[in-house]
């Protein structure tokens, strides 16, 4: 008999029962909760008369809706305010652990959970949110669930799951200078595609995602949604524990030998049988810029927007504003955004501040913006001073949250508007209606913003 | 949840690839604490040529006419048909809740994203997964045939058009019988509580770290 797959291991040690249909039940550790897709799920639990099964299992954060500036004076749309409101009310009546918008913890519900040891190796993991796949990079099953399933979990501790399958992506090699996680990930999705993870519980090995930092693979692990993967894994290693090692949820003193001694087992047989392999050569690839509507659509930064002959990104082309042909360091841009759950994160932060440090923001940047995943990140930052180059550079420096990733509060992009975001999404009016959108890493946003259109941050004086 | 009945239902052609959650229903919609009232602002970039808000009253903004869905042909259709990885990116519920309230049954795609398809069945939608040749096929005669139908049967898996020429479709055991009987799953999952009981101890004693917050 082969092996296990990471995947199969954490599979198997939360399975509670095989149902007779085919289906099974799954055990779950842990479940975040956030604002937007939680209300619907603690109504139905009260029209149902049902209680939580365990309530120390659930942590909740509000991050989609809140303001990313002057927040003393609270929320001012009453649609997000209320939307907030609710969620304090619920985990106030249910007695949850939340970290409400005062909390000097507070922050993108997959930034605090790792930040916080409240998302640990081996757990099962799941939010409302597509991206909790990010929690993945601990070594943690973790994948993003509909309001449905969380009143599922709410109520039962449990899923009604089928089995994935299992893919490797073995990123072979070692990345070239300055390139990052996030052209790595964009780079494969450009590879893959967008569905090419469909169906599929992705790992990611190699020498390459061994080099990375934690911070390096949750970004991995965050955007494996938009390879079509709900779950991206990555073993347990030093790295891991090392970053888990003191995080205030995280266990100590005996529980931390006895959990660690387990944690090292979190990884792939080696005569784990995948259901599909892919190699990559980390060694290929370039900062990666997206061009179109859809995260595969991306090159490199010294490429261009590909020529075909069907017409198949017209739409996405006219929507962009751009013709084939062009050259991305060509693309003029309004706006820059840093921040979001796949690059709001201390080691984001500090490599963009390196980029800008001593610079200014081009003057056709009407705003350039970086917004901390978390409270403890904007701490962290702050010590190091990198609050002040973003600020001398012409920067604004924002509280935590969402903001402009999705633009569900009052940080958007105007009709027609630009931006080099660090985010993970560039679907139309993603960032406000009309808005266009390129996903690129941190040192690319800080360059773009200093350049005013893109450059190859990893050449010498970023020259064209 | 309602049981899923054998329907004949005006079909839709929505030629597109990609089709994200966002667009299906753009976040400002999610600010909702609501399961309900969404359909007016299904697809609304597409639909709508102004900026739609939340709690606005949709029926006189101006329409985009352009945009397959207010096309007099398709009014009151209630089969979706579209291009691979329709429901991509987001998790919201929302998107099904939207396209249910609006009164669509049945999507047919050439494939589905994983939570989005996995969120259709919670609410009473059937997706259905057809081959690029088929939905070509079926695509062509949508637009050639005003008023074209498709009866959806899930007991037979089969869809049958107006001139009576039917297409079978794939879809699993568990997933058939939970859309026709209705089952709520929740309900269900609870009466195995016990199980459950006797595996988290177990859980908890191979894993004394866990359950802290
Ligand atoms: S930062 Fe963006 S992608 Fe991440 S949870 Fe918030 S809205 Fe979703």
């Amino acid at each position: 008999m082969s092996g296990k797959t990471l995947y199969d291991k954490l599979w198997d040690s939360h399975l509670v029962r095989e149902n007779e249909e085919g289906t099974s039940l799954l055990y779950i550790d842990r479940q975040l909760i956030h604002e937007v897709t939680s209300p619907q799920a603690f109504e139905g639990m009260r029209l149902a008369n049902r209680s939580l099964w365990r309530t120390e299992a659930n942590v909740a954060v509000p991050d989609h809706n809140i303001p990313t500036k002057d927040r003393d004076k609270g929320i001012e749309d009453p649609f997000s305010k209320l939307q907030v409101d609710t969620l304090d009310e619920n985990c106030d009546s249910f007695q949850i652990k939340e970290f409400k918008m005062s909390d000097p913890n507070q922050g993108i519900v997959h930034v605090i959970g790792p930040e916080q040891g409240l998302t640990l190796p081996g757990m099962t993991i799941v939010c409302g949110d597509s991206h909790t796949s990010t929690h993945g990079a601990l070594g943690a099953l973790a994948f993003g669930i509909g309001t449905s399933e969380v009143e599922h979990v709410l109520s039962t501790q449990c899923l009604i799951q089928q089995k994935s399958k299992n893919m490797l992506i073995k990123m072979n090699g070692e990345l070239k200078q300055g390139i990052t996680a996030k052209d790595l990930i964009l780079f494969i999705i450009g590879k893959i595609g967008t569905a090419g993870g469909t169906g599929y519980a992705i790992e990611f090995g190699g020498d390459a995602i061994k080099a990375l930092s934690m911070e390096g693979r949750m970004t991995v692990c965050n955007m494996t949604i938009e390879a079509g993967a709900r779950a991206g894994l990555i073993a347990v290693d030093q790295t891991t524990l090392d970053y888990v090692n003191g995080k205030p949820f995280a266990p100590k003193g005996e529980l931390w030998d006895q959990a660690s001694e387990y944690w090292k087992t979190l990884q792939s047989d080696q005569d784990a049988v995948f259901d599909k392999t892919i190699e990559i050569d980390a060694g290929d690839i370039n900062p990666m810029v997206t061009w179109g509507t859809s995260p595969e659509m991306v090159t490199d930064v010294d490429g261009m927007i590909p020529f075909t002959t069907n017409g198949k990104f017209q739409p996405a082309l006219d929507y962009m504003g751009l013709a084939q042909g062009t050259a991305i360091k060509n693309i003029d841009l309004d706006k820059i955004f840093i921040g979001s759950c796949t690059n709001s994160r201390i080691e984001d932060l500090r490599e963009a501040a390196k980029v800008v440090d001593g610079k200014k923001v081009s003057d056709s940047i009407k705003l350039a913006m970086v917004v901390p995943g978390s409270g403890p990140v904007k701490a962290q930052a702050e010590q190091e001073g990198l609050d002040k180059i973003f600020l001398d550079a012409g920067f604004e420096w924002r509280e935590p949250g969402c903001s402009m990733c999705l633009a569900m509060n009052a940080d958007r992009l105007e009709s027609g508007e630009r931006c080099a975001s660090t985010s993970n999404r560039n679907f139309e009016g993603r960032q406000g209606q009309g808005g266009r959108t390129h996903l690129v890493s941190p040192a690319m946003a800080a360059a773009a913003a200093i350049k005013g259109h893109f450059v190859n941050v990893t050449t010498v004086g970023w020259e064209n | 949840m309602e049981k899923f009945q054998t329907f004949t239902g005006i079909v839709a052609p929505l030629d597109r690839a990609n089709i994200d959650t966002d667009a299906i229903i753009p976040k400002q919609f999610l600010k909702s604490i609501h399961r309900t009232g969404f359909g007016p602002n299904l697809f609304d970039e597409w639909r709508y040529l102004d900026h739609g808000e939340p709690g606005q009253d949709c029926t006189n903004r101006p329409l985009n006419q352009n945009f397959v869905l207010n096309q007099d042909r398709y009014k009151n259709s209630s089969v979706l048909l579209t291009r691979e990885n329709f429901g991509c990116g987001s998790s919201r519920e929302h998107a099904p809740w939207a396209l249910a309230d609006y009164g669509f049954k049945a999507i047919i795609s050439e494939s589905f994203a994983d939570i989005f398809y996995n969120n259709c069945f919670k609410n009473g939608i059937l997706p259905i997964t057809l081959s690029t040749e088929k939905i070509q096929h079926l695509i062509e005669k949508t637009e050639s045939n005003i008023g074209f139908s498709l009866k959806v049967d899930l007991e037979n898996q089969t869809l049958t058009d107006s001139f009576g020429n039917m297409t079978f479709f794939e879809i699993e055991s568990f997933r058939k019988d939970a859309l026709l009987n209705g089952l709520e799953e929740i309900g269900l999952t609870l009466s195995h509580a016990e199980e459950i009981k006797i595996f988290e101890t177990s859980h908890l004693q191979k894993h004394p770290w866990l359950f802290r917050t």
